[in-house]
């Protein structure tokens, strides 16, 4: 192993990177991403404003909200792939901006609402591309079963050897997806990734979202279906507007009054007659 | 329940089968280029208005490295040393830059049309190789004109890349455009340096321009080598982060790639390795863009392969272009340039009506 070097030597040697260190394992309950007062601009825009979030470890956090509410910008801002204009978001404890990008790749995985691939990588090599953070270092003997795992469980290893260019929506949204859990970041953050999948492999990823969670890892998924949200989520947090009207459990969270103003869309929320759980329903006059 | 019928077995997947078959594909592919090289080189060296035999050439390398074999007489020596070695050696330096600077671009724009031909940055380095000529500058001794191309080379790049990205993405029909407006531009100075250049330097240019490798000499393989060695030993070094830049900038960035410092690297690499080329050789079109697409249709897009292969097969394919431009027409010369054009615009064609049809017209 070689020494941990600090960051001025590290700015000279920067031909030969040195090897970032993985993070130490979280306890549950532990703060792996947090916006504090975060205000994001998009083009002059006010996009997120005062946002305050925790992205706590063994827990799923689900974001939704309207269309242009700030769901993706705001997991975007927890990615550290967008900066924050005011406010502070932090990564496992740290200023965003200051990780590496080498070193954030361990931390956190993202999976981005629309999947493309330049050159026709076969689906095996594209879900390979996920390990790419541990190439070298001694987690690099995971390589082949994480990504078997990832896989298996995404249910995409029927066409690991075809061109992921020849695939369909539903089936690359679930090779994205298997990449990002083959890195086996402690944070996963995942826009939309029920958006191109039918009703089983919606299904299938919350469930796996939900694994992830009790596996110690922390999870934000953007959702637009509130009743997946109301199923698995532990916490859901309702944008408006660049802000969050209201965060909590889903019992608390989705209250009828709330939702139909947030959504401009009355909305019904009922339990289920078998077994008691959440359903949110559009209100409809039949 | 469906969920629960399905039995989960990771052991059964067939993910590794074509991945293995790849790999093997690419060692078999990079055997036969080297054996393509060995077999042609001594072929190129014998051929031409003084032939030599190829067991007397063979004889010739070996007595030349010490290791046995026996001198020719002077005429086959001077013809060998003189003549043939140094055109080979640039032909492949050339070839094997071009070839590598083609697949480096793709892998960059994440655009399959993208080549240093196509997009004008061989244009532009030809523009500082012409200004360099005409004006007889030589403070730099040999390099001068290589110092020039890259220069003017990288600037070219640079601006190709600023004007035709939007959002993270390389669209084709931006590209194709921002390289007709860049070639214009590059084609307007040469001509206003020609305008100013004597006659001497105006014919020195017009030969030049048609792309050719007649004057080969050592003094020109030197001036070249520091700008092709350093590109070519470079660029491998970036293959595993091209293939994640595959994905987009984005998710490159979540996988631990630095993408501006990966893209500022690349861009001075791919400067370096097309102002190797077209300062000694002119603008040759075509070798960029129809190598790397060949070996990636036999061996996959994975980079790690792609990059030296392209830089193999490149070499490959310009030494068999050149020896078939001094052979074909003898004993008059085919300029190489128009000889790779030829070959090289139809495969182009295909690959614009190919890449619309994918994407359903262009976006």
């Amino acid at each position: 192993m070689r020494a941990v070097k600090s960051p001025n030597t590290r700015g000279l040697l920067r031909l030969v990177p040195s090897r970032p260190l993985p993070p130490p394992p979280a306890a549950p309950g532990d703060v792996l991403a947090e916006a504090e007062a975060v205000r994001v601009l998009l083009g002059g825009r006010p996009v997120l404003d005062g946002v305050d979030v925790r992205v706590r470890a063994g827990e799923v956090l689900a974001l939704v909200g309207p269309n242009g509410a700030g769901k993706s910008t705001l997991l975007g801002a927890l990615a550290a792939d967008v900066p924050a204009a005011e406010g502070v978001v932090r990564v496992h404890g740290r200023p965003a901006g200051e990780w590496s990008a080498p070193e954030l790749a361990l931390r956190r995985a993202v999976l981005p609402q629309s999947a493309s691939l330049s050159f026709p990588f076969p689906v095996a090599e594209v879900v390979r591309m996920g390990r790419a953070p541990w190439a070298g270092g001694e987690r690099e003997a995971e390589d082949d079963a994480a990504v078997a795992e990832a896989m298996a469980r995404t249910e995409v290893a029927g066409f690991a050897g075809r061109p992921f260019s020849a695939l369909s929506g539903g089936e690359r949204a679930r090779v994205a997806l298997a990449r990002v859990l083959a890195q086996r970041a402690p944070l996963l953050l995942l826009d939309e990734p029920t958006a191109a999948l039918d009703l089983r492999h919606q299904e299938l990823v919350l469930r796996l979202c939900r694994e992830r969670a009790r596996a110690g890892d922390a999870v934000v998924v953007v959702l637009h279906d509130l009743a997946l949200a109301a199923a698995y989520a532990d916490r859901v947090a309702v944008l408006r507007a660049g802000r969050i009207a209201a965060e909590g459990a889903p019992a608390e969270v989705f209250d009828e009054d709330l939702l139909s103003e947030v959504y401009d869309q009355p909305v019904e929320v009922l339990p289920h007659p078998r077994t008691g759980a959440l359903l949110v329903v559009p209100r409809r006059e039949v | 329940m469906t969920v629960l019928d399905k039995p989960v077995s990771p052991r059964t997947s067939p993910g590794p089968a074509p991945a293995r078959t790849r790999r093997t594909t690419a060692w078999l592919l990079t055997a036969g280029l080297v054996a393509g090289l060995l077999v042609l080189v001594p072929v190129a060296a014998g051929t031409g208005a003084y032939p030599v035999p190829v067991a007397d050439v063979l004889g010739s390398l070996l007595h030349r490295a010490g290791l046995g074999g026996t001198e020719l007489d002077r005429v086959a020596e001077s013809v060998l040393w003189n003549v043939r070695f140094p055109r080979i050696v640039l032909a492949l330096l050339v070839g094997a830059s071009l070839g590598c600077a083609g697949a480096l671009m793709q892998g960059v724009f994440g655009n399959p049309l993208a080549e240093p031909g196509v997009i004008g940055v061989s244009s532009g380095a030809a523009v500082g190789a012409v200004g360099a000529i005409a004006f007889g500058l030589n403070f730099l001794g040999n390099w001068t004109v290589s110092v020039f191309a890259f220069v003017s080379g990288l600037i070219t790049v640079l601006v190709v890349y600023a004007m035709s990205r939007s959002g993270g993405r390389t669209e084709v029909v931006t590209l194709i455009l921002t390289g007709i407006a860049v070639n214009a531009f590059a084609g307007a100075l040469i001509g206003l340096f020609l305008f100013f250049a004597d006659t001497a330097a105006v014919n020195q240019i017009t030969f030049w321009q048609l792309g050719s490798l007649a004057q080969a000499t050592w003094p020109k393989v030197l001036a070249v080598l520091p700008c092709a060695a350093l590109g070519l030993g470079l660029a491998p070094l970036y293959a595993r982060r091209l293939d994640l830049l595959a994905l987009g900038e984005r998710p490159a960035r979540h996988l631990g790639v630095e993408v501006e410092r990966l893209r500022i690297v690349l861009v001075l690499v791919i400067a370096l390795l097309t102002a190797a080329a077209v300062s000694v050789a002119g603008v040759i079109g075509f070798v960029g863009l129809v190598v790397p697409h060949l070996l990636r249709m036999a061996a996959g897009p994975g980079h790690r392969f792609l990059i030296p292969g392209s830089a193999l097969l490149g070499a490959l394919v310009l030494l068999a272009a050149d020896l078939a431009a001094r052979t074909v027409a003898a004993p008059a010369e085919l300029p190489l340039g128009v000889l790779t054009a030829l070959l090289g615009s139809p495969f182009f064609f295909w690959l614009l009506r190919r890449t619309r049809r994918r994407q359903g017209g262009w976006a």
